[in-house]
């Protein structure tokens, strides 16, 4: 039971995903061929108000539902890793048109070959760790 | 009731979403936990036993399991939508994505993904496993190596104003720019 709350948020993020489209490879195309505004808005207003959100959990010093502080970590500081792990997530992005979120829903939604998708995701995620020492970061 | 459910059958403009993801990475900080997607792959990897392996992946992965419920969450979502918050309105995608789309021979079907890669026909071409697994392959690898994806970098980190996570949406977009202009009219 005391999963059940995040069940419920997740819902609400799969059925959000959904409706507005973020888990549509043509959508996907679109924006990395800047011709529509779509999903540049979703981002930009997630971050904005999201941006909101963290100054005032910072400000006022705002509590979990348990009475924790709310602390976000920072990112270690790092050229590399965040470059070159970005480029070859944007490349994997652009040719799938899924993230990670999107890979999970497009399942719910009934894409099944976005199986084969979360298989290589796993296998990647695998080998990264394999190789981990011997990369930049 | 039928009102709202006509409502929110329709897609969902932009603003709304915003609003709505902006709220979700809100609610898990309120629930004491962080908004990131990317995470689950590394815990199923683990649970499948790859701590055995290799260090990186032994953690003690009941920790994680709130992540897991949230992405399974997450595709009961994807089936509500398309079961029964759904009014069969095609995606409105601009004219001249469509005529480049049509220029690698992949069209529009009124549907969210094109046929070429998520119809049933995809699982018996070897181009569309090499393509699907491929493509996964790197956003694991690169969600990893980067220690984030969309959810993680490109909204939580972004929103807490972190300089890596700039770094890393940069990075998305050259990978995204370098697949779409330059590999995709090779691969299709």
């Amino acid at each position: 039971m005391k999963f059940l709350k995040y069940l419920l948020v997740g819902v609400i993020f799969g059925i959000t995903l959904s409706k507005a489209e973020v888990v549509s490879w043509f959508r996907i195309q679109e924006m990395f061929r800047f011709q529509s505004f779509h999903m540049y808005g979703i981002i930009g207003m997630a971050v904005g108000l999201g941006a909101l959100f963290v100054y005032l959990i910072k400000k006022y010093g705002w509590k979990d539902y348990q009475g924790n502080q709310i602390v976000l970590n920072p990112k270690e500081n790092s050229i590399p890793r965040y470059l070159f792990g970005g480029i070859i997530f944007g490349l994997g992005w652009a040719l799938s048109g899924a993230c990670p979120g999107p890979m999970f829903i497009n399942v719910g939604i009934g894409y099944f070959p976005m199986l084969l998708v979360i298989s290589g995701a796993l296998v990647g995620t695998f080998v990264y760790g394999l190789m981990r020492d011997k990369l930049p970061h | 009731m039928n009102f709202i459910i006509d409502l929110i059958s329709q897609p969902w403009p932009w603003y709304v979403a915003g609003v709505m993801i902006a709220i979700i990475m809100l609610a898990m900080l309120l629930l004491g936990k962080s908004f990131g997607v990317s995470s689950n792959l590394r815990t199923m990897c683990s649970i499948a036993g790859a701590g055995n392996v290799n260090s990186f992946f032994k953690f003690n992965w009941k920790n994680q399991i709130w992540n897991l419920v949230f992405i399974s969450g997450a595709m009961i979502g994807g089936a509500i939508a398309s079961l029964w918050l759904n009014a069969d309105v095609a995606p409105a995608i601009s004219d001249d994505t469509q005529a480049d789309l049509a220029a690698l021979g992949i069209f529009l079907n009124g549907k969210l993904n094109p046929d070429t890669l998520f119809g049933s026909q995809v699982l018996s071409s070897f181009k569309g496993w090499v393509i699907l697994i491929g493509g996964g392959f790197l956003v694991g690898f690169g969600a990893r190596y980067a220690g984030g994806c969309t959810s993680g970098h490109a909204i939580s980190g972004i929103a807490n104003l972190q300089l890596p996570s700039v770094i890393a949406v940069v990075g998305f977009f050259v990978g995204g720019l370098t697949m779409t202009h330059l590999l995709l009219p090779l691969i299709f």
